[in-house]
Order: C-alpha cells, then sequence, then structure tokens
C-alpha cells in the first residue's frame, strides 16, 4: 500500500470539491421568498393549477415561447380576463418582478436567463 | 426564362413519376417545380396567404423618408445602433442599385436610379435557404401566411442561415446588444448576444391587426397584402406596373417586390 | 491500456504540460468569449463564418484521410499497413475531437448546443454533419481500441470489428462529402455554388491527412523505437502523390470555370484571395504561400528520386500539408464571404483571441493524439518484449 497516501488525498479533495456549496454558505443568511397569501383554489393558468406555479411554471412559460412564436397563439384566458402570453406584456404588467421572479430565484439560486431578452421593469 | 404552364405540369408530372414526390425533402422539386420557379407557382399550392410587399421607390422623396421608414421598424423592435460595421445589426436598410440588384447595372443607366437608396429587408422567401439549413428550426416559413421568423430562444448562433441567405439580410448578435439600443422599446424583447436577427415582417403587429411598421411609416412607398388574394392591392400594383426581385434566378421567390420608374410606364 | 499514457520519460511529461498550458491560455480565452460574445474574433456580418469554421473544415479532411490506410489494409491485404494503420485511425480520433470543438467554440449559444438533438432537422445539413462526425469518432475509437487490444494479448482482432471497419470506409467518406455539401448547397454563394466541392474537399483531405501521417511517422520513429516500416511510409507517400495532383487539378478546374465563363460572381471571390479586390488584400500573401508550396511539393511528390528520400519527402509533407491548410483553413471559407451578398467587400483576419483559442483547440487535439500515440508504442513495446 505505498500509494495508499495518493489515494487519501484524492478522496480528501474531491470530498472538499463536493462539499463546497455547505462551506461556502455556511453562516450567510439568506431571505425566504414569501408565502403564497391567497388560496387560490381551483384556479388554473393554462392547465396548470396555480398552486404548483411555482414549481411548474417553467413548463408553462416554455410552452407560451413555443405557442407565441411559432403557433401565432398569442393570449390565454385567466379568471375571466385575456392576458398574452409574454413575460414583459403578460406577467410583469400586474406583478412586480423583483417580487414575482427574482426573489425566489435568488433564494434557490438559479439564474434563468429570460431577463437578456425580456425587460422586466 | 420562357415555359408556359403545360410545359411546367409536365415537368412537374415528369419528376413526380421518377419516384421524387413521396419524399418530403425533395417536395420543394416537385411541388413548386425547380424549373419555374421565377415566375410560376403550382396551381392548388396556394393554401393559406402569402404575405408580400411593393416598395415603390420613386415615392420616396427625401433621405428623411428612408430614416423614417427603417426607424420605425428599429425602435420597435429594439434593433440596436452599433456603429462598428462589422458588428451592425439591421433589420431594414438600403443600398444603391448596383448592390441591391448586382450584376444588373449598366454604366449608361439613368443616373438618378443608379444613385437611388433601394429600400432592403429579409425577402420572407417561398422557399428560404436560411430555413432548409437551421439545424434546430429556430429560423422557419409560417405556414399561414409565409412570414420567415426566428425563434430566438432556440437559435444555437451557428450562423449557417447568414451563410445560406442570397440577400445579406441576416444579422448576428457579436456582443450584447442592450448597451447600444437608443431607446428601448418595453413591449418588445431585445435580442441576447450569440443569436441572429432579422425583420420579422412584423409578426406582433401582424396579430394586432396592424400593418408593418415600415409600411406605416411610409407614406404609401411601401404596399403590404397577401399575394394569393387576386383582388388585393399588392395584387393590382404587381398586375399593371413593372416590377422586379432581388435574385429572382436563385429559385428562392422572394416576396419583395420593387417598382422602379417615377411614371405608370416606367 | 490507457495506463501506459500515465507513465513516460522526462520529454514526455514535458511535451504533455506544454499542451496543457496551451490549452489553459486557450481555455481563459473562451471564456472572455463566452462573456462577451463571438465579438472578440474578426468575424463580421459579412464573413459571418471564420477561422474556426475554415479549420473544422480543414480537420475533416484530415479524419478522413484514415480511410487511405484501411482501404490498402483491410480490402487489398497490404500487409505492411499493419503497423502504421492504427496511428491513422487514432489521428482520426483527434482530428474528429478538434473538429467537433471547433463548431463547438464557433456558436454563438454554445449551452444549447443539444437543440440540434433536441429538434432534429434532416433538411440541415449541419444535423447530419453531427451525425457524421460523431459516428465517425465513435467507429474508430471503437476500431483502433479493439484492434490495439487484441494486438497486445498476440490474438487477431475479434470478428464483429470487421463489419465496423467496412462500415468506416464509406463512413469516412461521407463525413467530407457531408462537409462539402454544407458549403455546396447554398444559393447565391458562387465560389462554393459547385459540384467538385466534395471531390476537391476529398482530394485535399486525402493529400493533407496523410502528409500530416508520415510526418508523425518520422516523429515517432525518431522518438520511440516504434518503427512503422519504411516501405509503409513510402506508399503512404505515393498516395499523398496522387491526391495532392488530383487536389490541384481539381483547383484548377475552379480556376478555369470562373475565369473562362468570365462570370462576374464566380470571379471575385478568386480575385479577393489571390489579388485582392475592393481595398482588401488581407488573404493574398498567405494564398500565394499556398500556391507555392503546392508547386514545390508537386516537384517534390512526383519524382520518385525525391520522394523516396525520406528528408525531402518530409519537406514535401510540410509543403503539402501547410499549403492545404491555408487553402481550406483560410482561404475556401473566408473566399465565399467575400463579396458578401450586396457585393460590398468586408475583409477578415483573425483576431489573437480567436487565434490563441484555435491553438488551444489543436492542443487538445494532439494531447488526445499523444496520449493515444503513446498507449500504441507501449503497448507494441510490451508485445515485442513478451515474443522473445
Amino acid at each position: 500500500m505505498s500509494d495508499g497516501w495518493k489515494i487519501i488525498a484524492g478522496l480528501i479533495i474531491v470530498i472538499g470539491l463536493v462539499t463546497f456549496p455547505f462551506y461556502a454558505n455556511f453562516g450567510k443568511t439568506v431571505e425566504l421568498p414569501s408565502t403564497l397569501e391567497a388560496d387560490p383554489g381551483e384556479m388554473h393558468l393554462g392547465d396548470i393549477p396555480l398552486v404548483n406555479m411555482r414549481s411548474e411554471h417553467m413548463q408553462l412559460l416554455n410552452r407560451w415561447r413555443e405557442e407565441v412564436v411559432r403557433e401565432d397563439e398569442r393570449y390565454i384566458m385567466f379568471d375571466g380576463d385575456e392576458y398574452e402570453k409574454s413575460l414583459q406584456n403578460g406577467c410583469l404588467s400586474c406583478h412586480e418582478k423583483e417580487d414575482f421572479c427574482t426573489k425566489c430565484h435568488t433564494f434557490v439560486g438559479v439564474r434563468p436567463y429570460c431577463w437578456d431578452c425580456h425587460i422586466g421593469m | 426564362m420562357s415555359m408556359d404552364r403545360r410545359d411546367f405540369l409536365k415537368l412537374a408530372g415528369a419528376s413526380t413519376l421518377v419516384g421524387l414526390g413521396g419524399l418530403s425533402v425533395f417536395d420543394g422539386f416537385v411541388k413548386d417545380g425547380a424549373l419555374a420557379s421565377q415566375a410560376h407557382t403550382a396551381p392548388g399550392a396556394s393554401a393559406g396567404k402569402r404575405l408580400a410587399m411593393v416598395i415603390d421607390v420613386s415615392k420616396f422623396k427625401s433621405p428623411d423618408d428612408y430614416k423614417r421608414v427603417s426607424y420605425a421598424c428599429h425602435s420597435i423592435h429594439n434593433v440596436p445602433s452599433i456603429d462598428n460595421l462589422k458588428h451592425e445589426i439591421k433589420w431594414i436598410w438600403t443600398d444603391t442599385y448596383e448592390h441591391v440588384f448586382p450584376g444588373q447595372a449598366d454604366q449608361y443607366m439613368a443616373e438618378n436610379i443608379m444613385r437611388l437608396p433601394f429600400p432592403v429587408l429579409c425577402n420572407h422567401c417561398a422557399k428560404p435557404p436560411c430555413v432548409r439549413v437551421c439545424p434546430t428550426k429556430a429560423t422557419f416559413k409560417r405556414k399561414s401566411d409565409g412570414v420567415v421568423m426566428m425563434d430566438y430562444h432556440r437559435c444555437i448562433g451557428c450562423r449557417f442561415c447568414m451563410a445560406a441567405c442570397p440577400f445579406g439580410a441576416r444579422s448576428f448578435n457579436w456582443t450584447d446588444p442592450r448597451p447600444y439600443i437608443r431607446k428601448l422599446n418595453t413591449s418588445f424583447p431585445t435580442r441576447t448576444k450569440g443569436v441572429v436577427e432579422k425583420c420579422n415582417f412584423c409578426a406582433e403587429r401582424l396579430s394586432a391587426g396592424l400593418q408593418p411598421a415600415c409600411v406605416e411609416a411610409s407614406n404609401g412607398a411601401l404596399v403590404f397584402g397577401d399575394l394569393h388574394d387576386p383582388s388585393s392591392e399588392v395584387r393590382e400594383i404587381l398586375s399593371s406596373r413593372y416590377a422586379i426581385r432581388r435574385k429572382p434566378n436563385l429559385g428562392t421567390g422572394p416576396s419583395i417586390y420593387y417598382v422602379i420608374g417615377g411614371n405608370e410606364h416606367a | 491500456m490507457l495506463e501506459k499514457a500515465l507513465t513516460g520519460n522526462r520529454g514526455y511529461w514535458v511535451w504533455i504540460f506544454i499542451l496543457l498550458a496551451i490549452i489553459g491560455v486557450g481555455f481563459i480565452n473562451y471564456l472572455e468569449q463566452f462573456k462577451t460574445g463571438l465579438g472578440i474574433t474578426g468575424m463580421s456580418r459579412d464573413v459571418s463564418w471564420g477561422f474556426y469554421i475554415a479549420q473544422f473544415t480543414f480537420l475533416v479532411g484530415v479524419a478522413a484521410s484514415a480511410v487511405m490506410l484501411v482501404i490498402p489494409y483491410y480490402l487489398h491485404n497490404f500487409k505492411k499497413f499493419g503497423k502504421i494503420i492504427i496511428l491513422g485511425e487514432f489521428l482520426a480520433v483527434s482530428a474528429v475531437s478538434m473538429c467537433i470543438l471547433f463548431i463547438f467554440v464557433d456558436l454563438g449559444q454554445p449551452t444549447r448546443i443539444l437543440n440540434v438533438m433536441l429538434h432534429p432537422t434532416p433538411n440541415s445539413i449541419l444535423f447530419w454533419d453531427m451525425i457524421v462526425l460523431n459516428g465517425y469518432l465513435f467507429l474508430n475509437i471503437i476500431i483502433g481500441w479493439t484492434t490495439l487490444g487484441a494486438d497486445r494479448k498476440g490474438l487477431p482482432a475479434p470478428k464483429w470489428v470487421k463489419p465496423l471497419i467496412y462500415l468506416s470506409i464509406p463512413w469516412a467518406v461521407s463525413i467530407h462529402t457531408v462537409t462539402a455539401f454544407l458549403y455546396a448547397g447554398l444559393p447565391g454563394r458562387e465560389f462554393w455554388l459547385t459540384a467538385i466541392m466534395a471531390a476537391r474537399f476529398l482530394a485535399s483531405a486525402f493529400a493533407a491527412g496523410p502528409a500530416l501521417l508520415i510526418l508523425l511517422c518520422f516523429i515517432v520513429r525518431k522518438y520511440t523505437r516504434f518503427d512503422p516500416g519504411k516501405e509503409a511510409i513510402q506508399a503512404v507517400g505515393k498516395i499523398v502523390a496522387y491526391a495532392m495532383i488530383a487536389n490541384v487539378f481539381f483547383l484548377g478546374l475552379e480556376f478555369f470555370t470562373a475565369f473562362y465563363s468570365q462570370i462576374p460572381g464566380h470571379m471575385h471571390s478568386f480575385v479577393y484571395l489571390y489579388v485582392g479586390l475592393g481595398g482588401h488584400s488581407e488573404l493574398v500573401f498567405l494564398m500565394w504561400i499556398s500556391a507555392i508550396f503546392s508547386v514545390v511539393s508537386l516537384i517534390l511528390l512526383i519524382f520518385p528520386k525525391l520522394r523516396q528520400n525520406e528528408r525531402t519527402l518530409s519537406m514535401a509533407c510540410v509543403t503539402v500539408f501547410i499549403a492545404l491548410w491555408i487553402d481550406k483553413g483560410f482561404g475556401l471559407v473566408i473566399g465565399g464571404f467575400v463579396p458578401n451578398p450586396l457585393e460590398r467587400v468586408t475583409g477578415y483576419f483573425p483576431t489573437a483571441p480567436e487565434l490563441l483559442i484555435s491553438l488551444g483547440v489543436w492542443a487538445v487535439g494532439f494531447l488526445v493524439l499523444t496520449v493515444l500515440y503513446k498507449v500504441v508504442v507501449s503497448v507494441t513495446q510490451e508485445a515485442t518484449t513478451l515474443e522473445h
């Protein structure tokens, strides 16, 4: 086992790298995104129940972009009103980007590149 | 090239017999008839609209008329103004006759025509080579009206379409375009670095029932309509005036027509 | 067998670290390109493909050339290629890896590369190019690795490799044909719109690839105890000679069509490349080097005395390689974009970051090649010591 030290050194390096996210974030406080306040009950946007929107909005947006760009189907009915299937002209015409998108994305540590093109203000 | 419809149908029939008819990749050769692409379209192939534009160059009176047209387009679509010509992005711009119609200029031509700026934009070809080469269908032709579209979400930035376009209609975002957009239109997206872009015939306005922005700003110099509708304004002009297209010999079937002369007998 | 690449003398490790350092420099530059965009290259709205795609095109040829060894050895039972053939197959592996990397670094949105598989588009030649390139890479890895493994044990290669070897022959032709189709099917690019494009590609490939292989054989023979065989090298030399003649002939055909027809669109690109057009003459110097080297190489290759002399043969190979590297790794791609579709001239020359990234890709290729050749050399030596 003359090479034993190499194996142990390798293991230490691997464990160090794998656990990097833990000690890099250790002791930091992160603001929790607000909880869902309203009870959306049975409300759906498209075929996604509103209660699941946090986990499924990406599928919705993915579908929207295909429908709008490729099928020219630009509007969706929601709660009796017609809305544009659009981040900037739909979602953000009522919601505030910081509250509606950024907080949660920061919390879960994702950086979607929607805003490279779409204008959120 | 002279070939009447009978000859064309014979050829089309013959090539179908050869057996290419069933293969979708070869549909283009048979349906539209590779040999007849310049002037004829197969009868019955005209399902849906085919949007087109006629540009009457004689109706542009001053440099401002041209500027207004391209400004209308570039401002609503967040097209950046990049000074470095190598990185330039443009959807509709102008060039002179010898560059817009290469090989057709002549030294004895009327000087006013030689110097006249011609607006150029994506031709929304009937058989767009850019669509043919795109490896992800990021650029595609809408079946409903023939508009050649870009899906910026899907573009991988390989720029094959730029090599394929015979009209130089496509621009690539060599860097982030945002810093070069003079005034942001917040109701339309910008593009990101690494994707190809071009004129979309104002798809977003068409679906709201509006005319393209350039047409609206052109004071009647640009006329827009459906080539498949015999009573449309574009068809009326094409049936009464002499109109030319860019590089029709390549068989891509451009949808942008140019009327050059200043009078009806041009 | 890969563990053979982990032991080596001082020179081996110095070479490996030099390559790693070059890769590092290339990678740092790539990160910059990834961050700011392809604007750091010399490409433009008019010359929208540049050095990357040109290098890719050239290297597809180098990769395809392995078939020039496979055909004589497996189809004509030319036993003298027995030792050199593995070098050809592993050269193909290294070249295809570089091809794939050059395409990758050329993408504006590299993170979306899998869209090509997510939205397969059979009418796009690039889709087919992806298939044939990856297929060829795997074929050569499998064939090379298996035959070498069998060699090591002193056994004949397993039967199931044979069909793969036969498949690799048309496949090699396909990678270069499909790559030529990237260019030859575009309306309005008259420089590329030529039916002999694929033939020209294959001719230049079968000259440049084997020329590089001969040089690699000389290097391997000098620094290791592995000898691919004098006769094998001479046979490859003949292949280079014929292919280079065909290549120059095809280029001549292009010149004839362009200049005898006098069609301006067909002449423009040649004029830009060889004398300059519209005040732009970036590539003229390089193109003339290519032309002169082509002639020199032909002289060295055609006369048997010169070809048989290994010193002049290596000079011939160097000139062939440089001539074709300029012709395909620069001129062919850039020339097609000048003038642009509106007959305006925009010049092109790669920038420093662009060249460093390219150098990095080449270093990756050479690293792959070094490792694979090291395995070959060690395994063969081990096999011969066992025999004695």
